[in-house]
């Protein structure tokens, strides 16, 4: 499936946008001018990849510090011990749009738990 | 160098271990650890553990299939550190045996401090190990009246999680503001406001004197006269470093072993990290033990390099400290210094909304952050900390 996310122009290098989606995506604008897409929720716990710190091609989860690849999704250390899901990034006519990927995402325990037990 | 021991198999511990390995250290390393269980994550002990959300098994803080190619002596104390001849030494253990290594990593972290005269009384508790844990979630599942004495992290955390579970619980303070030594008092104040917001009682400005009750606790006696009925008690009053097992081994030992900006001790192939150490801070000019995850996570790294290379690597800055903590469903986070800020000013949030994003600062720099449901926000400030 191909989700519009924003404007290339409306997210200036350095930047993230999560896409409110279940689960969430997250398109994040590298230094470099890289554009990448991953699953927003860090597989440890339930915090937002976008709010977290961004170098390189790495983005630094916000609570406890894991670090996630952009490219692969692999994760360096824990306590976050999954890699998140990478998706495909296309700009058509100026527009940002994710491929999202077809795989099963990895949702950190809690976060699933509370979706298995229906909506909180 | 062909031994390496570390000694403390935790968070510091593991993290050295994977760090030596990272930076091809190929000899023999040996992880002696005094609790019989492999390493484990303990931040969840007083809140997702606690609570019940979370099981053992998540508790893990090696991934599956992980091999550091160690020997793992468990369940096993080191009793002496002798440093003769250096580099490194001799661990001594409580089982008799000994390690002789080049290379030593101490990484024995902290313990609870106790109230005199509490132990043996049922329905007292401390909070840092998975086995502590386990009592006192039993105990939790029962009900029943809780107090905390202390209201700093963990007491916050013990009764935020207790009084989601239903307890009654009641939160005790010796000094007139928690939190006020690591937040400052205006900040303190605000984040332990979080109690009183969620019908926790919270008494500040008094001392402990004792416990009442005979087998069993029943009560707080404080030192004004009054007394709190409990049937469960939980003691948050801090935690000192482990180190007495280092007497006479030559190390300065002073609120935790004394080591320069990377980790290294007075003693050559000696090296110390976590709670345990005390490490030079170029930013404040002062030797400091931080008692917080992230650092006994990051810092090893550092340490094993010095190790290894015997402080040919000119040690970088850490960067800031920086902790967080989960209470009532808010989510605290941390940077920084505060007690050399001369102004706290909120740049977002409100008070009353309990989402506040505060800055600290020196001569107008930024020196600290405090975040309460800000993470992207906080993130950024954190970024901005020299
Ligand atoms: C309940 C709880 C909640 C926490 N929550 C947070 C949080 O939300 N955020 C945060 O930033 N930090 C938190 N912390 C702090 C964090 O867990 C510690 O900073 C971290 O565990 C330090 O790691 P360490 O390896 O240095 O020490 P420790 O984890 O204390 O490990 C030291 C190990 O060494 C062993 N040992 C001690 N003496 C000897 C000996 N003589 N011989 C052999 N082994 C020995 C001990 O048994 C222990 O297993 C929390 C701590 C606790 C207890
Ligand atoms: S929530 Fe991301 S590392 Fe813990």
């Amino acid at each position: 499936m191909m989700i519009p996310a924003c404007r290339l122009a409306d997210l200036p290098r350095g930047e993230a946008l999560r896409l409110d989606i279940d689960p969430p995506v997250s398109v994040f604008h590298t230094d470099d001018g890289e554009l990448y897409a991953i699953d927003d929720t860090c597989t440890h716990q339930d915090a937002s990849l976008a709010d977290g710190w961004l170098e390189g091609c790495e983005v630094e989860c916000p609570l406890h510090a894991s670090k996630f690849d952009l490219r692969t999704g692999a994760v360096d250390a824990p306590p976050a011990k999954h890699p998140v899901r990478t998706h495909e990034v296309v700009v058509a006519d100026g527009v940002i749009h994710v491929r999202l990927s077809a795989e099963a995402p990895r949702l950190p325990p809690c976060v699933a738990s509370r979706l298995a037990g229906g909506p909180a | 160098m062909r031994t390496v021991a570390v000694v403390g198999a935790s968070l510091a511990g593991l993290s050295a271990a994977r760090a030596l390995r990272g930076q091809g250290y190929d000899g023999r390393l040996v992880v002696i650890g005094e609790e019989a269980h492999r390493p484990y994550d303990r931040p969840p002990l007083s809140k997702e553990f606690l609570s019940g959300t979370l099981g053992e098994a998540e508790l893990a803080l090696e991934t599956d299939g992980e091999d550091l190619r160690a020997e793992w002596l468990l369940g096993v104390r080191a009793t002496h550190l002798d440093t003769t001849p250096l580099p490194g030494g001799t661990v001594h253990l409580s089982d008799g045996r000994s390690v002789r290594a080049d290379g030593v990593v101490i990484a024995t972290g902290a313990a609870p401090r106790t109230l005199p005269g509490s132990t043996g009384l049922a329905g007292v508790h401390t909070l840092r190990t998975l086995d502590d844990a386990r009592a006192l979630r039993d105990e939790l599942a029962l009900g029943g009246r809780l107090v905390v004495i202390g209201g700093g992290f963990i007491g916050a955390e013990v009764a935020a999680t207790a009084s989601g579970l239903g307890l009654d619980v009641t939160v005790v303070e010796a000094a007139p503001t928690p939190l006020a030594g690591p937040l400052g008092e205006t900040m303190g104040a605000l984040v332990s406001a979080l109690h009183t917001d969620h019908g926790v009682r919270l008494w500040c400005g008094v001392g402990v004197k004792g416990l009442g009750g005979e087998a069993r606790v029943d009560a707080v006696l404080l030192e004004d006269g009054r007394s709190v009925p409990a049937d469960i008690v939980v003691v948050g009053v801090g935690a000192g470093p482990c180190v007495e097992w280092l007497e006479g081994s030559g190390l300065r030992l002073d609120d935790g072993v004394v080591c320069g900006a990377d980790g290294r001790t007075d003693l050559a192939g000696v090296v110390a990290v976590g709670d345990c150490a005390a490490w030079w801070d170029p930013r404040t000019g002062a030797h400091r033990r931080v008692e917080h995850w992230t650092g006994a996570r990051e810092r090893p790294a550092a340490a094993v390099a010095a190790l290894l290379t015997g402080g040919a690597v000119a040690p970088g800055v850490p960067r800031a400290p920086y902790f967080w903590s989960d209470q009532y469903g808010v989510r605290v986070q941390f940077a920084g210094h505060a007690a050399g800020a001369d102004s706290v000013t909120v740049e977002a949030g409100t008070p009353e909304g309990r989402d506040v994003l505060a800055v600290y600062r020196s001569a107008g720099r930024p020196v600290a952050v405090l975040g309460m449901n800000q993470p992207r926000l906080f993130t950024r400030w954190r970024k901005q900390l020299a």
